[in-house]
């Protein structure tokens, strides 16, 4: 049984698994009425403002339609609520603009979708089936629904990581399959056409010079079996090569396509969720291969003075946790800190264009901020190699040192 | 004074990047000068480091974010 493969799988079903998030009581405490701004809301008659803060997050964070250039493709939805139960479906339910920002324009048993994310009417009694909402929002961008004149409380949409990036813990488990779910499929699609193709070529091609795929890939595959794999793992590397590999050109994959500017630009490897899954493997990996030794060196570290060991013994204890979480929140800042700079060159273009009476100004900021971005995403590419060189590089050498022979 | 102090700090990690990777590649040369022919170890072994110093600093600069 193919080992790469299989572990690819897991890692993206339980990738999956983490865009859910535990529930909590909706706070009724908040129940002010916001239905005076659905009196003076006359449609979307009024020019919106252009908020690159706004911007930046929306097209950092998951969603629940895939964006490819201007146009929105629903997604399949599956919510969970407890009291209310498991709701799957399509999220053209919701009747959004095909064209447009992602507001759904109907509701369906309870859930709306403001910005391309599924959020929930706070309030119990609104009705279950799909009637006609519009959603607007406040002066500090907050969403609200009004419903024949009443404005609706939303509870956020549902993430696992706590809320970083607008989400948070809410009255709902999101299990939908996102825009980052999608990507991390199509990434997965592609990894195992390549890899297989180049298994077969191998198997066919016995002895032979490489060709075509197998001969881009061999060198990336032997720099790092031999840069990364033997030097920290020793003469065990095979029983752990693949799983580096899984976690190589995974990474690489999604960093990789994040990157590609209008079919979906989804932020996967910057999502919190995603990364902390591939953190928990690494921290599996390298725990359950531990020795006697690997343990003794945390709990009990041999050749230091017993009062030196009080010291030692909760660092080292807290730095088998600290070590993954350092890995997570590495992959996730760099990729989410290049995406931010690439969004704000472009969006460059659109407050220079707002700041004068006509369009001139961004007319004239197109090719500044052409050039930036060409740069920026340049940069990107040599971070996209790099991370993932650098998750790999790490897990090797926890790993490694986990495995490490007595050799005092 | 307007804004938040969380921009504040975002900019004294980036000084503190700026110091590291400054002194991670000013070695990296002095080590290229006195060994040419070892410039491919040393460059990737540069860049390993670099990404790590970086990656504190941009952990940094996400909290700030976050704190905002």
């Amino acid at each position: 049984m193919k080992i790469f493969p299989v572990v690819l799988t897991i890692l993206l079903a339980i990738t999956w698994g983490t865009t859910w998030s535990t529930p909590a009581d909706p706070k009724d405490d908040h129940h002010e009425d916001v239905s005076h701004l659905c009196e003076s809301h006359d449609g979307h008659g009024h020019d919106e403002e252009f908020d690159p803060g706004n911007t930046a997050f929306h097209h950092i964070s998951d969603a629940n339609v895939y964006s490819i250039g201007p146009w929105n493709i629903p997604l399949p939805c599956i919510v969970y609520a407890p009291g209310q139960g498991l709701d799957v479906f399509f999220s053209n339910k919701f009747d959004y603009d095909f064209m447009g920002h992602g507001d759904g324009q109907k509701s369906y048993k309870g859930y709306v979708l403001v910005g391309g994310s599924i959020h929930r009417i706070s309030d119990a009694s609104f009705p279950q089936d799909a009637v006609d909402v519009h959603v607007v929002s406040d002066a500090e961008h907050h969403p609200y629904v009004c419903h024949q004149g009443t404005g609706y409380h939303l509870d956020a949409k549902s993430t696992a990581d706590g809320g970083v990036f607008g989400g948070g813990i809410t009255s709902f488990y999101d299990f939908s399959l996102t825009k980052n779910v999608t990507s991390m499929l199509i990434v997965f699609g592609l990894l195992a056409w390549m890899f297989f193709g180049i298994a077969r070529s191998y198997r066919e091609r016995e002895g032979r010079a490489p060709t075509g795929i197998q001969s881009f890939i061999e060198p990336i595959f032997l720099f790092i079996q031999d840069e990364v794999a033997k030097p920290f793992l020793g003469s065990k590397y095979m029983k752990y090569l693949p799983f580096l590999m899984a976690l190589f050109f995974f990474i690489l994959g999604l960093n990789l396509f994040g990157q590609v500017p209008f079919f979906g630009g989804s932020n996967v490897t910057g999502n919190l969720a995603v990364t902390l899954v591939l953190a928990v493997f690494a921290f599996l990996v390298t725990n359950l291969s531990g020795t006697k030794d690997y343990w003794e060196h945390i709990f009990w570290m041999p050749g230091v003075p017993a009062w030196v060991k009080t010291i030692l013994t909760p660092v080292e204890f807290l730095g088998v946790f600290i070590k993954p979480v350092t890995l997570m929140l590495r992959l996730m800042a760099n990729i989410t800190a290049g995406h931010m700079v690439i969004i704000i060159f472009v969006s460059l273009i659109f407050l220079f264009g707002k700041l004068g009476d006509n369009m001139v100004g961004g007319i004239l900021t197109t090719i500044p901020a052409a050039l930036l971005t060409i740069f920026m995403m340049s940069i990107e590419l040599l971070v996209a190699f790099i991370q993932a060189f650098v998750f790999t590089i790490l897990t090797a050498s926890y790993i490694g040192a986990a495995i490490e022979e007595h050799h005092h | 004074m307007v804004g938040s102090i969380a921009a504040l700090g975002m900019g004294l990690a980036v000084i503190g990047a700026g110091i590291g990777v400054g002194n991670v590649g000013a070695k990296a040369m002095e080590a290229i000068a006195r060994q040419p022919e070892a410039v491919g170890d040393i460059r990737s072994n540069m860049i390993l480091i670099a990404a790590l110093v970086e990656g504190a600093a941009l952990i940094a600069i996400v909290f700030c974010f976050l704190v905002a």
